[in-house]
């Protein structure tokens, strides 16, 4: 896997995530529209994504959930606007309640994601656009859990670097 | 998957800070209007003094100001909004750095298999 290019655009709230992967189209394609293959890779090991739906068609609507450490349970929704496989998918995502259904009071991201051959195999483009910076916010603090991991092992270096040093 | 990218450090703060619960809790109070250590630390079940750790995490990851408002320290959100989108699309492209680290992972083994 190769990450090609990232580029974040502060004005418009949108990031495009561009990556090549050594498989198919129609191979990328699948861990997009299988369920199970979602829920491996969607939420972070510390926040594993659990789908209870996932209905991989226009108007199709998914419910998940992501499972956090102490069994704290945060639910999102998509609905599918736009598929062209095994090309293109298009989906809004959002925040639910505890009931799964949207809330009306959180808008939805909008995620475009496109699988083109590449010389490498696949490449995925995903261009993610957030409504405000709160929900980008909140959007980044249940998903940086597990990014931190990297993060605090490095600071756990540093302060048992400190500690074996006399101050 | 080994991730590197300028300003890494200052994403490491980030990350950090936002890896607790009870500071993505703090972020979410004082995003529009300020709130006093003392007013936040009644949202919590911990000592005033454990709250004011937290905010000050927060503070070194310049997702909140703290100002004195006569015998109180008042928490804002930061400030400049741009710079915050800004540092939240870095986090947020760490997202996808890590799960394009995960779709490599799920599609070796085919291979393997």
């Amino acid at each position: 896997m190769t990450v090609i290019r990232a580029h974040r655009d502060d004005q418009a709230l949108t990031l495009t995530f561009v990556a090549e992967f050594d498989a198919s189209v129609e191979r990328v394609w699948r861990i997009w529209q299988d369920r199970r293959q979602l829920e491996r890779w969607w939420g972070p090991p510390t926040w594993p994504a659990t789908f209870e739906q996932h209905d991989f068609v226009v108007g199709g609507r998914s419910r998940y959930y992501l499972t956090g450490p102490e069994d704290e349970k945060s639910r999102g929704w998509w609905t599918i606007t736009a598929i062209e496989p095994p090309h293109r998918l298009e989906f809004d995502d959002g925040f639910a309640g505890e009931d799964g259904e949207p809330l009306a009071s959180e808008p939805p991201t909008h995620t475009v994601v496109t699988i083109e051959a590449a010389p490498a195999g696949a490449r995925m483009t995903t261009v993610t656009t957030f409504t405000s910076i709160e929900q980008l916010e909140r959007v980044v603090a249940m998903g940086a859990v597990d990014a931190t991991r990297l993060a605090m092992d490095q600071i756990d270096g540093v302060l048992a670097d400190d500690r074996r040093s006399p101050r | 998957m080994v991730v590197g990218h300028p300003g890494e450090a200052e994403t490491d703060r980030v990350f950090h800070a936002l890896a607790d619960a009870t500071r993505r809790d703090i972020i979410a109070r004082v995003i529009r209007d300020g709130q006093s250590v003392s007013a936040l630390a009644r949202h919590f079940p911990m000592s005033f003094a454990a709250v004011q750790k937290h905010v000050a995490v927060l503070e070194r990851a310049a997702l909140v100001t703290k100002q004195r408002r006569g015998r109180e320290q008042v928490v804002h959100g930061d400030v400049t909004a741009l710079r915050r989108a800004s540092r939240l699309l870095e986090a947020y492209e760490q997202i996808w750095r890590e799960r394009a680290g995960r779709i490599a992972q799920i599609l070796s083994e085919d291979r393997e298999g």
